[in-house]
């Protein structure tokens, strides 16, 4: 079973320790995985803006990068869900979120992870109601959730409840800055229910999110840590 | 005024805003709570879902049949291409029958239409009767959601604007006390109209008849009442059967508001001894509409407003930030077709959560068709020139992997060096959070030096 990583711009430049937990976590998980060194982005930002005419060169890339894989995973459910949809390569294996690819195809039942805190889930938008990675609370359908399920398999977590447990928060891609208030404001109230409900690491498998939620926490001033899902089910102490 | 500038605005009340958030998510709740009563609710969207994409499929003849059956009926149908030739047909109606006043119950056709201001530049007195509408009409503002229209406002808001026209006491917040004055003020005008105009919900292929549902019975006592009875219809509130109102009502009322049904489902068929009815068939862009193979299902829209209850952005902006007599996401890909200029920024307004799409009781896919609108917009040339230049150097860097690692890193290296570049007025991001701290390395280096023989 041949891997291919990919690590999404941001996480690349901004959050490599997410890119590596992946890795590691993967590998542990005993998968062959490579990460082709000049992949750069999916072109979702493009795409979103409006201007998916344009970014032919860039799928173009991408594709050219990852033919020779079995399955694309990456810890990215924004990422996965546009390469999926836009971008036109189509491995023997299928593309996957990193959760999603746990779950489904490696069907894991127990995981070597010990984390002894208050964890609160935030879920992404493009992960949860584009990928269905989780049961949407506008469905009248049976729940289950793939992040939670693996995020119960740790040692000494104790999951948050949160009051919207499925509300976006406001991140959006460049609607981060085009729409600077809702998007903040978003941001606030998602954070106010993990501090009113007691999260300590709010987690999540989508790093633009988390981002633009660690942001909010950092200028704030809250003691909430933020970490990506792929650092929390590789942790070990 | 852009979406993005209004909700700027709207933002600067905190207090409010947090208001406006929870009282729209506790609609929300009430929806979820009634819909989930019913454990065949998915597969009821499903069949309104199909029931509606096979009225786009046979407009043509279900139209036909409604008009043969309703003119069968006693009542005089008229089509108007536009929103001009509706509010000229509408004014016809009044002149013909020395009328100067009319009562109207709740119709978004007529807002679409700008019909009050019309009629008031041509000397017709308007009176919205559902009591929200009545509100924004007597505070000159539109309605800004489209089943709840003065949903923007508080008891203290509604209060001072009855104080100023309808003489109630000064402080006097008491909403029972407010809605008895608005009940005898209606109820003086229900009785002087000779002629009431309503929309329509639903109007029935096989027999010609049309069902209007209201919370307040504000449409059955104008029309009892007044001897010209006129319904404005767009033309894709077209319904095969009468027995399909058991699915639509059944999901109108849940989506909307959370009720099993609303209070008045009025069903209109032929006009009583005496008085005259009629229906207006309304295009005014939907033919237009029909034809975009991507936007074509927008037609399915029964107007219960759920996607803008959930909507996390119009609950954070308000419905007048949409500048549309229909805001939220369903206003957000209708508008567009109306005039791409003026609404270009409409299909911007959304992070794309898709929570809309889930909530519909239809199934329109809203979130796909804002992306889809997003490409169709850039492409007709409806984007900013500065915006156009920087997506083509971003697509550029992500083409060309050399130019991506040596950007990110000196990036990373000005980030870590000069803070002050990026932590600034200039940048949006800045100004309410922080940045990303850049690390030494990217993921890339550290797989170089770690993984790579």
């Amino acid at each position: 079973m041949k891997v291919g990583l990919f690590i999404p711009c941001y996480i690349d430049q901004f959050y490599p320790q997410v890119g590596v937990a992946t890795l590691e976590l993967l590998e542990k998980l005993g998968c062959e995985v490579g990460f082709p060194l000049n992949q750069t982005c999916c072109g979702q930002p493009m795409a979103n803006s409006g201007f998916e005419h344009l970014a032919g060169s860039c799928s173009q890339l991408f594709i050219d990068n990852f033919s020779e894989f079995d399955y694309i995973v990456s810890p990215s459910g924004s990422c996965t869900l546009h390469v999926k949809e836009h971008v036109g390569i189509h491995p023997k294996g299928g593309i996957y979120e990193l959760t999603e690819f746990i779950n489904d195809v490696l069907k894991i039942d127990k995981l070597d992870a010990r984390f002894p805190h208050k964890v609160g889930l935030h879920q992404s938008c493009h992960g949860q109601r584009g990928l269905k990675l989780s049961q949407m609370s506008e469905l009248n359908a049976p729940g289950f959730s793939k992040p939670e399920k693996l995020l119960r398999m740790v040692d000494g977590l104790d999951l948050v409840t949160l009051d919207r447990k499925d509300e976006c928060c406001g991140f959006g891609g460049t609607f981060c800055v085009t729409e600077e208030a809702v998007s903040v404001r978003m941001g606030i109230d998602r954070v106010r229910d993990h501090v009113k409900n007691g999260t300590e690491v709010l987690t999540g498998g989508d790093t633009s999110c988390l981002m633009h939620l660690e942001g909010i926490i950092r200028r704030e001033k809250l003691p909430l840590k933020v970490m990506h899902i792929a650092e929390i089910l590789n942790f070990s102490n | 005024m852009q979406h993005s500038e209004a909700a700027d605005i709207f933002n600067k009340d905190v207090e409010r805003t947090t208001w406006h958030d929870e009282t729209l998510w506790w609609v929300r709740q009430k929806r979820d709570k009634v819909a989930f009563q019913i454990p065949e609710w998915e597969s009821l969207r499903e069949t309104a879902s199909q029931i509606k994409n096979n009225v786009l499929s046979n407009l043509h003849d279900y139209l036909v049949s409604f008009e043969e059956q309703a003119i069968r009926n006693g009542v005089k149908v008229h089509w108007a291409a536009d929103a001009e030739e509706h509010n000229q047909i509408v004014l016809s109606i009044l002149r013909e029958n020395n009328i100067n006043s009319l009562s109207k119950s709740k119709s978004m056709l007529t807002e679409e239409c700008h019909m009050n201001e019309f009629l008031s530049h041509n000397g017709i007195d308007v009176i919205d009767t559902d009591l929200g509408e009545r509100i924004v009409q007597l505070r000159q503002e539109p309605p800004s959601h489209i089943v709840m229209p003065a949903i923007h406002l508080k008891k203290e808001d509604v209060s001072d604007t009855f104080h100023e026209h309808l003489n109630t006491e000064k402080g006097n917040n008491d909403p029972q006390y407010l809605t008895e004055v608005a009940r005898h003020h209606l109820r003086e005008k229900f009785l002087e109209r000779k002629l009431a105009l309503t929309g329509v919900n639903f109007a029935v292929a096989e027999t010609g008849e049309f069902v209007v549902c209201t919370n307040e019975g504000n449409a059955d006592m104008g029309a009892h009442l007044a001897d010209v009875h006129i319904a404005c219809m767009g033309f894709e509130k077209i319904i095969p059967k009468r027995e399909h109102l058991g699915v639509f009502l059944r999901l109108l009322a849940r989506s909307a508001t959370g009720q099993p049904i609303t209070t008045y489902s009025s069903h209109f068929r032929k006009p009583r001894e005496g008085q005259q009815m009629h229906i207006v068939i309304v295009d005014n862009g939907r033919s237009t509409q029909l034809g975009r193979k991507d936007f074509r299902n927008s037609l399915k829209c029964i107007r219960c407003a759920a996607c803008m209850n959930t909507c996390p952005v119009y609950r954070r902006s308000g419905g007048h930030s949409y500048h549309n007599a229909v805001a939220g996401p369903i206003g957000s890909i209708l508008a567009p077709n109306l005039d791409m200029t003026k609404f270009a920024d409409l299909p911007f307004a959304s992070t794309l959560c898709g929570s809309c799409s889930n909530v519909c009781p239809v199934k329109i896919d809203i979130h796909d068709q804002l992306y889809k609108w997003r490409q169709v917009l850039v492409q007709s040339g409806h984007a900013p020139t500065v915006k156009k230049l920087g997506m083509k150097a971003m697509n550029f860097t992500f083409s060309h992997p050399a130019a991506y690692q040596l950007g990110g890193s000196v990036g990373r290296k000005i980030m870590k060096a000069l803070p002050f570049l990026v932590n600034n007025g200039m940048n949006p991001w800045f100004k309410n959070r922080e940045m990303p701290e850049p690390p030494s390395e990217s993921f890339r280096d550290w797989y170089k030096k770690n993984r790579k023989k």
